[in-house]
């Protein structure tokens, strides 16, 4: 993105902006689109449940809530860690940088195998989001949503692992330094929003 | 992609009189270009050509308005699974009116007002180099393009296009059994998804942009209004898209997957898609008309050499449509069987809208007034949008009374509404605006005498194709219907559908005189200095074309973008990077030009 897009605070200029640089302000912006792609999903969730009450099974009858928990606190945990990676370019520890991208990597890699695991377990019951062939426990709207939600989340998850590969690709290479954050930072950004969907969805899915 | 780059690299690496670059191939010229002028370039040839292609099919729809079951003039090279001998199916009748009104929304008029117009004027108007993310901004329009293609290309599978409207209701849309179209709907889905990320990789660079990209003194309001209206407009986007995105998906896993949320066989609720449309689709109408506020401010301030009448309120108003935008979304549903009591409260929110679009309306008038007025192409478009927005304002006013939706819903009167905003609004602005920084795209004008006869042609038999439809909508003609000649009222009133056919084909033929001057003024056109309108704001002290990096150095604002006929200057009009006080001496090009007879 060139020389266009540094575009750092000046005191020379009256208007400098919000003093957040570019990379940094478009990855807020995005996520904002992202908030709201999230809320049509949920949004559709809940009108479907508090329409179709008896299509949506009790908590634990279908989902095994105790995997998932542990899938929570894997994902919990990257969050950590990615701070931690940003903690060390920050003062300049390219060791401790890729050693904790290369553990959030790790730790993302988990939650979606998990996920996966989970989900060929889920099929085996029946629980698949075909109306025609639902077996499992509530109504094909239980299957259908659970899906919907659940699997855009791990496709921004996936999608977050590939980044996290990249970035850490170009962090043994030397790409950053305490002057230059931003690729991490805003990788940080992402990770901790989808981070932050995947605790409500927790607790709106398999908790209540 | 540095991204604490300091200040000094900014200044030598962004400004094209400091910028030592080989000259680019071809391909990234052209084709694969990052810069912010070619982008907008490209998406004005992508959506012409799609506003072509959407016109054609509204001359079909016409001709079976006014001639049901005759052969269609030319119809013989469609297949069989379209037109039989010329003669337009009743499904493929589906698919026209499904296609012209996505093709004119979704890939015409917002391309037009968003891609063109956000990318040309975003970064010359606030004296930015280029965009913040120039490759994110290629990518794009390169997203845009498939996405227009593989709508395309849905007429020609198995079981043709989607049939089931551009609003694609469920249950209808869920279902090929429905409507015998599968593949069909499905290209559409995803086209429109794909389209979906193209929008909004513009808007999370527009924002930014507008943001943290303004030259020094240009303070928020000293902002022109255009980029105002695309910034409040970029937000609309950014916010509204990822709903559609969700409905999109939830559709297409309906008509794959075997999921149920919009068919009620599996417990489905299809109020829930139109819940999700409009949620969208109302903000999509801001979508397509506030840039048309921007431009035509800019235009009606040039032209009658005057400041813009109440800057403030001007903002102010866009700002309130936008939000107000989101909490009105029920009016498309009066007649869905959604809860009345709701219906009320979206009759309240909608006519309350009614308050800001009067206060443009009144601002834009209070500009003309006592105006020194010069009757410029572009001043022309401006006043004929002001003229045809009041009629499509009104006619938005008997739609939000829940009330009068009962008898005029789904009828010919909403379809003359949304002709009177959208190409009585939204296009005569494009005309205005394409004409008006015609220099800023392609360093010439637009030949002046054409664009005049272009306007009032097209002014004239505009309104000979829309405003019958009014008529004809409260005599009970239902939208979307294959043979009006099925029904003795209707038969009855035939020579108003035959009338309004001609008039279209007349509607028409004033196009091909634009597209050809557009053509021709392109590479024949009288050259531009950098300021051909005299105009204030920065793009006019760039040269025409812009070079890459737009501005020989980095531009100082010293004044808001309306200050025509100050007592400051002899001229009458004063360049934003104009110091205060120290008068003046000529401006930097003074070169008067063609401007159309003063009034």
């Amino acid at each position: 993105m060139n020389h266009a897009a540094a575009m750092p605070l000046d005191e020379t200029r009256p208007e400098p902006g919000f003093g957040v640089y570019n990379l940094k302000l478009g990855m807020w912006v995005f996520l904002l689109s992202e908030v709201m792609f999230f809320t049509s999903l949920i949004g559709a969730y809940v009108i479907l449940r508090f329409a179709h009450p008896e299509q949506f099974a009790a908590p634990g009858e279908v989902l095994n809530v105790p995997l998932t928990a542990i899938n929570t606190f894997i994902l919990i945990c990257s969050s950590v860690t990615m701070v931690k990676a940003f903690a060390a370019v920050e003062r300049d520890d390219q060791k401790g940088l890729q050693l904790w991208l290369l553990a959030t990597i790790v730790l993302g890699a988990t939650f979606v195998g998990v996920q996966v695991y989970e989900y060929i377990h889920l099929f085996r019951d029946g629980f698949v989001p075909d109306a025609q062939a639902y077996a499992a426990g509530g109504g094909p709207l239980y299957g259908s949503t659970f899906y919907l939600m659940t699997g855009f989340h791990g496709l921004h998850v996936s999608i977050g692992v590939l980044c996290l590969i990249f970035v850490f690709i170009k962090a043994s290479r030397g790409a950053y330094s305490p002057s230059n954050v931003g690729g991490v930072e805003i990788m940080g950004l992402y990770w901790h929003f989808v981070d932050l969907v995947w605790i409500v969805l927790f607790t709106i899915v398999y908790l209540i | 992609m540095s991204a604490t780059g300091s200040m000094k690299d900014y200044r030598m690496t962004g400004y094209a009189g400091e910028h030592h670059h080989h000259e680019p191939s071809f391909l990234r010229t052209y084709i694969f270009s990052t810069d912010h002028k070619m982008i907008a370039k490209q998406f004005l040839l992508m959506s012409l050509f799609f506003l072509l292609l959407g016109g054609t099919l509204a001359a079909m729809i016409r001709w079976q308005l006014a001639f049901p079951g005759q052969p269609m003039p030319g119809g013989g090279i469609l297949p069989d699974t379209m037109a039989p001998g010329g003669i337009i199916l009743p499904e493929f009748y589906n698919a026209m009116v499904t296609m012209h009104g996505t093709f004119m929304i979704f890939f015409a008029i917002m391309p037009l007002m968003v891609g063109v117009f956000g990318n040309l004027l975003i970064p010359l108007q606030i004296g930015a180099p280029d965009m913040a993310f120039p490759r994110l901004n290629m990518l794009s329009f390169w997203l845009a393009v498939p996405a227009g293609f593989m709508m395309l290309a849905s007429f020609w599978v198995e079981g043709g296009a989607a049939g089931a409207g551009w609003t694609a209701y469920a249950p209808l849309s869920a279902s090929g059994e429905y409507t015998g179209v599968y593949l069909g709907q499905q290209l559409w889905l995803v086209s429109l998804f794909i389209l979906g990320f193209s929008s909004i990789a513009g808007a999370v660079n527009y924002i930014t942009t507008v943001i943290n990209m303004r030259a020094a003194g240009l303070t928020w309001f000293r902002l022109p209004l255009t980029v105002w209206a695309l910034f409040v407009t970029s937000i609309l986007v950014l916010l509204a898209i990822p709903i559609l995105a969700g409905a999109l998906i939830m559709l297409l896993t309906d008509q794959t997957l075997g999921t149920t949320f919009f068919l009620p066989a599996g417990g489905g609720e299809p109020l829930l898609w139109q819940h999700l449309f409009w949620f969208f689709g109302h903000p999509e109408v801001y979508i397509l008309i506030l840039p048309a506020f921007g431009i035509v401010s800019e235009v009606i301030a040039n032209g009658a050499r005057k400041p813009v009448f109440g800057y403030h309120a001007m903002v102010l108003a866009i700002i309130a449509i936008a939000f107000l935008g989101w909490i009105v979304w029920g009016h498309h549903m009066f007649m869905s069987g959604m809860n009345p009591m709701l219906g009320t409260t979206f009759m309240l929110t909608t006519m309350i809208i009614a308050v800001p679009s009067a206060i443009k309306v009144f601002n834009w008038l209070g500009t003309l007034w006592k105006g020194n007025i010069h009757f410029h192409p572009p001043l022309l478009y401006g006043v004929g949008f002001v003229s045809l927005f009041i009629v499509g304002g009104l006619s938005g006013i008997f739609m939000a009374a829940a009330p009068v939706d009962i008898q005029i819903h789904d009828t010919y009167f909403i379809v003359a509404h949304i002709h009177y905003v959208l190409f009585g609004g939204s296009l005569f602005a494009i005309f205005a605006g394409i004409s008006f920084w015609f220099p800023k795209m392609f360093g010439r004008l637009m030949n002046q005498t054409l664009n005049q006869i272009h306007f009032a042609g097209t002014f004239l038999t505009y309104n000979l194709v829309f405003f019958p439809m009014h008529g004809l909508g409260l005599e009970g003609m239902m939208r979307r219907l294959y043979d009006t000649t099925q029904y003795a009222y209707l038969a009855e009133i035939q020579f108003w559908n035959v009338f309004i056919t001609w008039s279209a084909f007349a509607l028409v033929a004033f196009q091909f005189l634009w597209a050809f001057n557009f053509l021709w003024s392109m590479w024949k056109g009288e050259k531009a200095g950098p300021n051909p309108w005299r105009a204030n704001s920065l793009e006019w002290s760039a040269p025409s074309p812009p070079p890459h990096g737009n501005f020989e150095r980095m531009p100082v604002v010293y004044r808001g973008p309306y200050e025509y006929s100050s007592p400051e200057s002899e001229e009458d009009f004063l360049l934003q990077t104009e110091p205060p006080g120290a008068r003046p001496g000529p401006a930097p090009d003074p070169e008067p030009i063609a401007h159309g007879e003063e009034a």
